[in-house]
């Protein structure tokens, strides 16, 4: 049985900010969010049709902890892109609206900007899981 | 249990001036939206300003507060 430290969460959650051009930290998955606010945040980038990396931080109280840490920002959902914290779901869907997100994201702007309900699709690009086989082990 | 009236009193102290608006969103006391507007926010990011108003609630954001949804914007309209 392996044990993993607060020191090892801490470290992955810096390799997958910095390994994912975006990534999404929320509670639960895309195609099954925990949260209404990571369901909306999720939306927006399933509404963009961007690929992105999503973790879901409810598995163990410790990734929320250290994620916090690194990003000095206490609520989930955390979007980071290109290695840099873009906000929550207040943030991100204000930015989805204004057509910011799209821009940051190199994507057009959809003609409804209604954040649509997350996508049945999953993401196209997995997402990190190491952590989490890690953790049940 | 956090009331309104309590949340909207700490955002105007630690941001003298600010016109502060905070609704329950849930009727449950731990769902609130706050629309903030200071002069406080001047060239300051999204992600800045709502850390100034993150602050004042500390370790009771994801506690007591389970979520505080938030708009801020400076008097002359969003940055």
């Amino acid at each position: 049985m392996s044990i993993t430290t607060n020191e090892e969460i801490h470290k992955f959650l810096e390799q997958a900010i910095a390994e994912n051009e975006v990534m999404l930290f929320m509670k639960g998955t895309p195609d099954a969010p925990r949260c209404g606010f990571s369901m909306r945040t999720s939306g927006c980038l399933n509404a963009l049709g961007v690929r992105y990396a999503a973790m879901d931080v409810l598995p163990d109280p410790r990734i929320r902890e250290e994620l916090s840490t690194i990003s000095d920002w206490p609520t989930i959902p955390q979007l980071f892109v290109d290695g840099k914290l873009v906000g929550g779901c207040d943030i991100v869907t204000e930015m989805y609206e204004t057509g910011e997100l799209a821009e940051l994201l190199g994507v057009p702007q959809p003609e409804d900007v209604e954040p649509e309900p997350p996508s049945v699709q999953p993401p196209t690009q997995a997402a990190p899981m190491p952590l989490e086989n890690r953790l049940e082990n | 249990m956090p009331t309104t009236d309590e949340l909207k009193e700490r955002i105007e102290q630690a941001l003298p001036g600010a016109d502060v608006q905070v609704e329950d969103l849930s009727g449950g006391g731990d769902h609130f939206r706050a629309e903030v507007v200071s002069d406080r926010f001047q060239g300051l990011s999204r992600i800045e300003q709502h850390r100034l108003v993150y602050e004042v609630f500390g370790n009771e954001i994801g506690g007591p507060i389970h979520a505080l949804s938030l708009k801020t914007s400076t008097p002359g309209g969003p940055t």
